[in-house]
């Protein structure tokens, strides 16, 4: 059996040298004469371990961790390298990083070719699309109503309700949009499954033209991502030639298509009626709702808008049936969500796990900690309108409603590790001024409530008026949230309420930010009779 | 990036983006980004015949353009350059590899000298590799100073 070496290509191995660990590892092949065949697959999302090289000589995938060019050149210069090289990790899929996860939207990611539609088809690929054929457009719904899906994207609305709705509705014209605008910081799962699984997203999108009656489609993607740009936009032309895409592709005679629409450089385009604003060539400043999407969407058409890993969950919901997929998970959270370790983390990735696994774990077992080997002082989950919480909060479960009952969100999953060395006062302003630079402006208490929230911030910071500034700041968080036309206005007061809540020590004391001062600090509530110094 | 200098020859580009371009208005933003993509910028003198393929105002077409982070009214340098500025790089350090990159450049973050315009970015989505630059369509991750200033070497100069 001849040799297989895996050289992942999404954007992150990229960024830290896998194309030239492929240049060197190719070069070497070419001098040896071994054969060996190199597959460009999309990475598993084990960051850490990137640039991750995987030498398959039959049987188990055998790793090779934080290559440079240099180091693989050596290591390919006489053949294969054998498990003694220091930066062998031995068999990639029993690393604890990953044999502890539980993947089925991120099942193919990483082990194949993203653009190989035969190796998609061998790995349970169009296996939900074959059962969404099979079955009508109520039954498809009804699957998607049993698995117990969510909005992946943020807002964890029930999906089945809005196939629903869109199924229901009576329209010469319908539309599925997926919303691929992932702009939280923190956050990569729809990039890395555009990047390395997109066949699995055209499939979604199918099912979902087939439940709802939809006759195109269109992936809305942020203008930060070239290369899943690149990626998608060849995927797409492989399905059509392969006739997955088209004139037949819901059937004989039934058309779908799928149009890749590139946002720029606007976070606000994430909100699902920006986004629909911003694909019909508008000014995309939000929408008022009612009337929802569902009914009157995209140029005024009933439209189903659904996030990425929504859209791909349904592959999974639909080849295994939407009890399977209910099986994981807790209380109204069921299902696996694909979580996003990122900042200052050891082992930072993706970690798809069921509902109900502790922050904790994610952070600790998962995450093996800071990446800096100091204490971590808080995770920011959710995004830039996620609550940051300290240690002491992290045994909550990963979990919807726990999440909000504790006034946090799980958002769009991602994790953000802070260690001791941060002030939450400055990230409490930069959340006010990053929705003041955000806003698209057409609601007061958003678009003036962020400008006066940093100032307010900055002038408690400066030790003006602490106590009269912090009342005024509660009061304008209270105004935006309840005031704002959508989640930006509207959820921007949760991290600045976490950090008013855990961290107030924070705004007092800004000369005493320096290394180590402040460990494990922040779980008294605010003393608003402390002087400023 | 700046394929053509001269204003007429911006006029060119952008009927030639025009022709090929359906006049249905939601193919203004793909039409911009086009136009940008050849010229560098979107020209404030082309407003007008954008307007008019479109049938839509002025105000319309300025409205859009001046929305969007990405759309730029004026050229760019030879060489656009974006530090990540969200909380996942702000964790890794990105505020330290900022200044040195302000230091190192001479160049404020918005701004631009000759050769190399400096500006935020807000997330490439590369969150468990940071800090992040991204130069073109290149993302670079674990930006340490020391690679920073690779990075910024390995740039060819201005004509």
């Amino acid at each position: 059996m001849s040799t297989t070496i895996h050289i992942p290509n999404d954007t992150s191995a990229c960024s830290v040298g896998a194309d030239a660990v492929a240049v060197a590892v190719e070069t070497a092949l070419e001098r040896t004469g071994i054969d060996a065949r190199i597959v460009r697959n999309g990475s598993r999302g084990a960051y850490a371990l990137e640039p991750l090289v995987e030498v398959d000589a039959g049987g188990a995938r055998i790793g090779y961790a934080r290559l440079t060019s240099a180091r693989a050149a050596e290591l390919f210069a006489r053949g294969l390298p054998d498990r003694t090289a220091p930066e062998c990790v031995g068999a990639v899929e029993a690393l604890p990083f990953l044999k502890n996860q539980q993947r089925l939207t991120f099942a193919r990611v990483g082990l194949i070719d993203p653009l190989d539609l035969d190796a998609y088809r061998a790995a349970r690929g169009f296996a939900g699309l074959a059962r969404a054929r099979a079955v009508s457009s109520a039954q498809i719904v009804d699957e998607i109503r049993r698995s117990g899906l969510r909005g992946r994207g943020g807002a964890a609305f029930p999906a089945a309700v809005k196939w629903q709705t869109v199924l229901d509705a009576s329209a010469p014209l319908k539309y599925v949009v997926c919303n691929a605008d992932e702009g939280d910081s923190g956050t990569f799962a729809d990039r890395l499954l555009m990047e390395a699984d997109p066949f699995q997203l055209i499939e979604g999108m199918l099912i979902a033209a087939l439940a709802t009656g939809a006759q195109s489609g269109y992936v809305y993607l942020r203008s930060e991502y070239p290369r899943a740009r690149d990626t998608f936009e060849r995927a797409l032309a492989i399905a059509r030639r392969a006739g997955v895409l088209g004139r037949d592709a819901r059937g004989a005679g039934q058309a779908f298509d799928i149009e890749l629409r590139l946002g720029a450089g606007a976070y606000v385009c994430g909100e699902e009626t920006s986004l629909l604003e911003s694909i019909e060539g508008r000014r995309p400043l939000v929408r008022a709702k009612p009337p929802v999407p569902a009914i009157h969407g995209l140029f005024g058409a009933p439209t189903l808008i659904n996030n990425v890993l929504t859209l791909a969950a349904a592959t999974t919901i639909l080849a295994d049936g939407g009890d399977a997929y209910a099986r994981f998970g807790v209380g109204r959270s069921r299902g696996t969500m694909p979580f996003q370790l990122a900042g200052n983390v050891a082992r930072g990735g993706i970690v798809e796990l069921p509902f109900g696994a502790t922050l904790r774990t994610l952070v600790e077992s998962f995450g093996g900690g800071s990446l800096s080997q100091r204490p971590l002082r808080a995770v920011q989950v959710g995004g830039p309108l996620g609550a940051y919480l300290p240690p002491a909060q992290w045994d909550v479960p990963l979990d919807y409603e726990e999440f909000a009952a504790r006034g946090a969100m799980l958002g769009h999953g991602g994790v953000v590790a802070f260690d001791d060395t941060t002030n939450f006062a400055a990230q409490a302003e930069f959340a006010m001024r990053f929705c003041a630079h955000e806003s698209c402006g057409k609601c007061t208490p958003c678009r003036i409530g962020s400008q006066r929230g940093a100032e307010v911030i900055a002038r408690i910071r400066a030790g003006d008026a602490p106590d009269a500034n912090i009342a005024l700041l509660e009061d304008l968080c209270e105004t935006m949230e309840l005031g704002s036309l959508c989640a930006l206005g509207g959820l921007t007061p949760m991290p600045v309420r976490s950090i008013l809540r855990h961290f107030p020590e924070d705004f007092f004391h800004p000369e005493d930010f320096s290394r180590g001062a402040l460990v494990g600090g922040g779980h008294a509530r605010l003393d608003r009779t402390q002087a400023p110094r | 990036m700046s394929e053509a200098p001269h204003d007429t020859d911006r006029t060119h580009i952008v009927a030639r983006v025009l022709a090929t371009t359906p006049a249905s208005y939601d193919r203004l933003l793909p039409a911009l980004l086009d136009i940008q993509q050849r010229i560098g910028f979107v020209p404030p003198q082309s407003v007008a015949a954008i307007a008019d393929h479109f049938n839509l105002s002025r105000a319309d077409v300025h409205g859009v353009v001046s929305f969007y982070d990405d759309l730029r009214t004026a050229p760019p340098a030879h060489h656009v350059v974006q530090i990540c500025q969200a909380e996942a790089c702000q964790a890794l350090g990105c505020r330290e590899l900022t200044a040195h990159a302000e230091r190192r450049l001479g160049v404020a973050l918005g701004d631009r000298d000759a050769n190399i315009t400096l500006a935020a970015g807000y997330c490439f989505g590369n969150c468990a590799c940071g800090p992040t630059v991204r130069i073109g369509d290149a993302v670079h991750g674990r930006v340490t100073p020391q690679a920073f200033d690779a990075l910024i070497d390995a740039l060819p100069p201005p004509e």
